[in-house]
């Protein structure tokens, strides 16, 4: 019997995600949920030579948590998936260099973290694999470098702009431990609606995010009150504020059970963020740091974590090119 | 009054480049080569010269004055040198700010180091 | 929706820039600093140089204020609210050299800092004096004929 109904895969398995680990930097720390986080960075080189080692980092210190808290070696884990978004993920590379894991490197923009936890789920289902982990990470600092200007120059944020999250999330998918587990996964395929602004990915994003969770509830035959929770990767206020219309018009009338990482990271208004947060460390430093929590506190039971990311690059930014997203849900449900 | 008409000069020069900022889809640096082309063409037309005259820094200090030196250099070189002051020119009379930025950037960068926001 | 049709109703939910706020400073910023400008070139003649002088004395003492406060990390907390008031300027241009040399140190002063300084500024003289090479073509050949 196949698995997959639709877009979406059933995990009948139940791989589980134990554990999760979390990192995040001082900005993130300030925020409105800097309490969740394990651990806080508060010099964003965290004594590195350049932004990008320090990003390195702060991944490697995140599977460092994850492996303690897990009580777990280096040899019990099969595989580790993981990617960023410095050219050639070279963050996660630098990384995890020295864990001696066997390593997918992963780019899926800010959705990385979701690509990860889908892949995890899969391997472990299918018997591929007792133990592995999914990680990811952003860097302000890196990022703006790479994507847009050097941090000293002076230059004005469009109020639809999202600021970069410095943090590194990392969850650990087991076979046979833990209680809460991942039950369906939905891939997203490519979506482009067009939109060719880089300082306003949250749109360029979100029809991706609306075509995978329609997609989810539909395959999954459940209405909006089934999740506890819906959250999206790092769509902002702009992007958030389409979804939840879009899915409305569909159908799916989620209210305040939806909400984005990108939007509950950090405080919109006193922190100077324009239209939220972003980068593929927000979802994972907000899913691992607080949804994970949460959870184990027993507060929430069933949540439905999609994380969108906005494929372009630096060259096909000026190229002229649009902005395609994509978007995978995970369902992660207390068992 | 000087400085009366150099705020109000520049300030206004720096207004436009905001709405164009704003209300365009112009990026900076598209913004800043207009500007600095302006001021060439309005320089060889000697008409950014009278704007100097009545406004002083504020005219000068803006890109398009940057322009505007580029074009005069290139003028005053013709007249001095013939056919290889058309060459020569621009550079040599904005010789002093591309100078500096390029020597007091070295030199901040030897001391200075990109800060986290 | 197709995508004309999605890019117009994305832009309806963002919030527009705050232009009366923006343009304020702007004006204010941008003014300043070329009253700031205006007193330098007064300083300079009246310590006696030739006009021509002065005017390119102030864009050097201008370029080097720009460059420390790039340097020591305060210009871009300046842009943040001056906007185009900081960037239209001669100070905006510096920045934009200064910043990238900064910034990219990490990659060596070779191929970091010398090949990235005129990675943003580069345009404006790339532009500005091509320009000024035409405009020097019509004019000799005007005065030739």
């Amino acid at each position: 019997m196949s698995k997959k109904k639709g877009s979406t895969v059933f995990l009948e398995n139940k791989p589980r995600i134990l554990e999760t680990a979390s990192i995040a930097g001082q900005k993130e720390s300030e925020g409105p949920l800097g309490c969740y986080f394990d651990c806080v960075i508060t010099d964003g080189r965290f004594n590195e030579k350049s932004w990008e080692k320090a990003e390195s980092k702060m991944q490697r210190q995140a599977v460092g948590i994850l492996l303690e808290k897990t009580k777990k070696a280096n040899s019990d884990i099969d595989f580790i998936f993981g990617g960023d978004l410095l050219n050639q993920c070279v963050g996660t590379s630098f990384g995890l260099l020295d864990y001696s894991i066997p390593f997918f490197g992963l780019y899926g923009a800010c959705s990385t973290f979701c690509e990860g936890l889908c892949l995890s789920a899969m391997a472990v289902d299918g018997g591929f694999a007792h133990n592995v982990i999914a990680v990811t990470s952003s860097h302000f600092c890196s990022s703006e470098r790479q994507f847009r200007f050097p941090l000293e120059y002076g230059g004005q944020r469009t109020p639809s702009a999202q600021w970069t999250v410095t943090a590194s999330g990392a969850a650990m998918v087991c076979a046979d431990e833990g209680n809460f587990a991942i039950t369906a996964i939905t891939p997203g395929k490519i979506v482009d609606k067009g939109i060719k602004d880089a300082n306003n990915m949250g749109a360029a994003m979100a029809p991706a995010a609306v075509d995978t969770l329609i997609k989810h509830f539909t395959d999954r035959q459940i209405d909006e009150n089934y999740y506890d929770l819906v959250i999206t990767g790092d769509l902002g206020v702009v992007g958030s504020s389409i979804v939840s219309e879009q899915l409305e018009n569909a159908g799916l009338v989620l209210g305040n059970r939806y909400t984005d990482c990108g939007k509950e990271i950090f405080d919109i208004e006193k922190q100077d963020v324009h239209a939220g947060g972003s980068g593929c460390g927000c979802c994972a430093s907000v899913f691992s740091g607080y949804i994970f929590k949460k959870m184990q506190e027993g507060n929430l039971n069933k949540v439905l974590v999609c994380a969108t990311g906005a494929l372009m690059s630096t060259t096909s930014t000026f190229q002229g090119d649009s902005i395609p997203g994509v978007a995978h849900a995970v369902a992660v449900e207390r068992i | 009054m000087m400085y009366l008409k150099a705020f109000i000069v520049g300030g206004t020069l720096c207004a436009i480049g905001q709405i164009l900022i704003d209300k365009t889809k112009l990026t900076p640096a598209r913004i800043l080569v207009s500007y600095v082309v302006a001021g060439v063409i309005l320089g060889f037309f000697g008409v950014y010269d009278k704007l100097i005259d009545f406004a002083g820094a504020g005219a000068s200090v803006p890109l398009t004055g940057f322009g505007n030196t580029l074009a005069n250099g290139v003028k005053e070189a013709i007249a001095k040198d013939g056919l290889t002051g058309i060459f020569t020119g621009g550079l040599t009379a904005s010789a002093g700010g591309i100078g500096a930025a390029i020597f007091f950037g070295l030199i901040a960068s030897v001391f200075g180091r990109s800060s986290e926001k | 929706m197709n995508n004309h049709e999605y890019k117009k109703y994305a832009q309806q939910k963002v919030s527009p820039s705050p232009m009366g706020k923006n343009l304020f400073f702007a004006f204010l910023i941008g003014g300043l600093i070329c009253t700031l400008g205006q007193a330098l070139l007064d300083l300079f003649s009246f310590w006696g140089f030739e006009k021509k002088i002065c005017f390119t004395l102030t864009s050097i003492t201008l370029v080097f204020l720009s460059a420390l406060a790039t340097g020591i990390g305060k210009y871009d907390d300046l842009a943040k609210y001056a906007g185009a008031g900081t960037l239209v300027p001669i100070t905006g241009f510096a920045n934009a050299v200064v910043s990238p040399a900064i910034e990219f140190k990490d990659e060596g002063f070779v191929m970091g800092v010398g090949a990235n300084m005129f990675k943003i500024a580069g345009p404006v003289i790339a532009y500005g004096v091509s320009a000024s090479i035409v405009g020097g073509i019509i004019t000799y050949v005007i005065s030739i004929l």
